[in-house]
């Protein structure tokens, strides 16, 4: 967690929307609310205090309910929306400095965007879409088209190449949305909402396209969703969005067993907790557990519905959690049992029988 | 004497009011009312208007509304040197292009130009049925003798269609993207598209001669325009704006989205606009036909003067044809463009 490279860092970013956002900024940074600031000043507060480092290679998700602020804060990245205060860097580099040329440099050479509606040009056939970002730059057709082609056939689209748009379904069509953000060859790639239009078993298709994708490119992506099932899958680090501000953010798994919002609690009492949780969240570290009679091993980055099966759904037994075939910690299933509960949803059994009595 | 006269006089202004000699003709009322050499108490219920002529016959310091128009029309004459000699060499060029297609259209032979305009109208709309009817129509008005008279109409309209296509599609343009430009713009095209066409005709009569082909050219233009620019703006404010963003994402120039987006998700709208301004024009072309213009127009005003009934009739079909024509091959081309880009 510490010596990774920061691609992308975001610092006491302010967006405030109305017609003079500077003249409230003070106010918004000395803590008042939405609604005060909206019914004393007349401002929409979009984003309040936002400081989010986002490592070279990892997934960053942003999750929040509509209308937190997600579509705002992920614009700013590449100055769609230019922020009221803050800063935004990119390599080191302040992007709030970059003139209009390099603006359009950033967003040619460096990042590239998938769209929640796909924002394909209806015009264009699906090579031409898919090689926008060359043909921009000034590169040649023939270029263009080989290199959208390269990744139209690596996304399952080759054979479409000669399509249009509407002639395509949603799932395919946001195929071609990441095939023309690949094409760009850009490290970084910015997905507000990509998946959140598609049923929701291309919903998870794409999901595991992605994940495949990232496995050979390695690219930063900056992931927005309002799934907590989707973010607990993609991401690497998480952050939660509220009214604008980050109520907490983190290693998914971590927040997933201590958020530290009631918030964040909604979201994760709903979600199905073996399914989502890893054995390394859980067990008990080497050193202090009790190392005798483990039953057999476990994969670190096995869910736990994995180790239930394996186990039979017998719970007496410790379990040795290995990674890359070194023994990391041990997992007693009693501790697995007790993690499948929420935090909240103990306690509110706990009430519920006290009330009853 | 006159009923206002208390007013004038209440305010003092009577010596002011009489200072000034009446002027010009008077009018019968006046003349009346003189022969009589009385003047009745007026009744309460016929109290007049405080209009000017009324006003007039209180105070003659006070203009009469025939001094008015002729003191407006003064002001045109005043103004036209001025007018014309700015006016007359920029719309020059219209009077060429309008001349040499005429001498272009009329001077091919019908062998030629029948296929030339059959294999345009295939080009445009791509559209067999369409290619046919104009095939049919074209033989039918060659065969009843009004093929020349057509093929003048149609000279004219295509001129006027152009030249309001390169001029109202920049401005339309320009209106999207400033709001301020569309709220100047909007007034003046209501008004372009209210007056009836004969109204420009009078002024433009005056900065030019009758005989000289811009005349009617620029009365078209003026009138025909309207909807291109109309639907320019529209289209390109109707554009989707996740596109847009697309666009913007991806570090697109403002000339590489205007060319490559905004005006190519606008065509429909566009394209709408020029069906629309090709029927204007049509329908201007033959009240053209009163400043000179030549075409089919001419046939039916011949009809009007000499109540010529047959000829005012089958010249009324003829431009009836024609406008279904141009409607069906512009509306071909829109169905065409639509398909090509369904969202
Ligand atoms: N241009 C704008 N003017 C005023 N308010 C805006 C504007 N854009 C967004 N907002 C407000 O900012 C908040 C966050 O919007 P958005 O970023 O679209 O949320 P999300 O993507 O999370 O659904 C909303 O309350 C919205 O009303
Ligand atoms: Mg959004």
């Amino acid at each position: 967690m510490t010596d990774k490279k920061l691609k992308v860092v975001i610092r006491d970013l302010y967006k405030i929307f109305g017609p003079d956002p500077e003249s409230v900024l003070d106010h918004a940074r000395n803590g008042m609310s939405k609604t005060d600031l909206l019914e004393q000043h007349g401002h929409v507060l979009g984003l309040r205090d936002i400081n989010v480092d986002m490592a070279d290679g990892e997934i960053t998700v942003i999750m929040g309910l509509s209308g937190s602020g997600k579509s705002t804060l992920i614009r700013h990245l590449n100055r769609l929306i230019d922020p009221t205060g803050g800063e935004i860097l990119v390599d080191g580099t302040d992007v709030l400095a970059f003139s209009e040329e390099k603006l359009r440099e950033l967003r040619q050479l460096t990042m590239s965007m998938v769209f929640q509606k796909f924002a394909l040009l209806p015009h264009r056939s699906i090579v031409q879409n898919a090689g926008m970002a060359p043909r921009v730059r000034g590169e040649s057709d023939a270029e263009a088209d080989a290199e959208a082609q390269k990744w139209l056939d690596r996304v399952g689209l080759g054979g479409y190449e000669n399509h249009y748009p509407h002639q395509l379904s949603g799932g395919m069509q946001q195929r071609v949305g990441i095939a023309r953000a690949l094409t760009s060859n850009s490290p970084i790639m910015l997905m507000d909402e990509a998946f959140s239009a598609l049923d929701p078993l291309i919903r998870t298709d794409m999901q595991d396209l992605l994940l495949e994708l990232q496995k050979d490119l390695h690219k930063t992506i900056i992931f927005i969703t309002h799934d907590l099932d989707e973010a607990l899958k993609l991401a690497d680090h998480l952050v939660i969005l509220k009214d604008g501000a980050i109520v907490q953010q983190g290693e998914p798994q971590h927040i997933l067993l201590n958020p530290n919002d009631p918030y964040i609690e909604d979201f994760v009492s709903d979600i199905n907790r073996a399914r989502v949780l890893k054995v390394r969240s859980i067990m008990a570290p080497l050193g202090s557990a009790n190392r005798d009679n483990t039953f057999g091993e476990v994969d670190g980055d096995s869910t736990l519905e994995g180790v239930i099966a394996q186990s039979g759904g017998d719970t007496t037994h410790n379990y040795l959690v290995v990674k890359d075939g070194e023994p990391i910690g041990v997992l007693d299933m009693k501790d697995l049992v007790r993690a499948l509960v929420p935090r909240t949803a103990s306690e509110q059994g706990i009430r519920g029988q006290a009330s009853a009595a | 004497m006159a009923y206002y006269d208390w007013f004038f006089d209440g305010l003092g202004l009577r010596t002011w009011c009489d200072g000034a000699e009446k002027t010009g003709s008077m009018s019968m009322a006046e003349l009346m009312a003189k022969a009589k050499g009385t003047s009745v108490e007026t009744p309460w219920w016929d109290v007049p208007f405080p209009s000017l002529d009324n006003l007039h016959k209180a105070c003659g310091s006070i203009a009469r509304s025939v001094d008015m128009t002729s003191g407006v029309e003064e002001a045109f004459l005043y103004i036209k040197g001025g007018l014309k000699a700015v006016l007359d060499p920029i719309t020059e060029p219209l009077s060429w292009l309008l001349d040499g297609s005429l001498a272009l259209f009329v001077g091919m032979p019908w062998w030629l130009l029948i296929p030339i305009l059959l294999a345009g109208t295939y080009y445009a709309s791509r559209n067999v049925g369409v290619t046919i009817f104009v095939a049919i129509s074209f033989l039918f008005l060659a065969f009843i003798d009004h093929y020349s008279y057509s093929i003048e109409t149609l000279s004219i309209i295509f001129v006027c269609t152009v030249l309001c296509i390169l001029l109202g599609v920049p401005i339309g343009i320009a209106m999207s993207k400033n709001d301020t430009l569309q709220r100047m713009t909007i007034p003046v095209l209501d008004m372009l598209q209210t007056l009836p066409a004969f109204v420009y005709l009078i002024p433009l009569i005056f900065l030019f001669s009758v005989t000289e082909s811009k005349l009617y050219g620029i009365a078209i233009i003026m009138y025909a325009i309207v909807p291109v620019i109309r639907l320019t703006d529209l289209g390109i404010r109707l554009v989707d704006k996740d596109v847009i963003e697309a666009a913007d994402a991806f570090g697109m120039t403002n000339r590489q989205k205007l060319f490559g987006v905004e005006i190519p998700l606008a065509m429909p709208n566009i394209m709408a606009g020029v069906n629309q301004t090709i029927m204007m024009a049509l329908a201007t072309v033959v009240i053209a036909s009163l400043v000179s213009a030549p075409g089919l127009g001419t046939l039916v005003l011949r009809g009007i003067r000499n109540l010529e009934l047959g000829v005012g009739l089958v010249s009324g079909f003829g431009i009836v044809l024609l406008a279904v024509i141009l409607d069906r091959v512009s509306k071909a081309s829109l169905a065409r463009i639509n398909t090509t880009q369904r969202g």
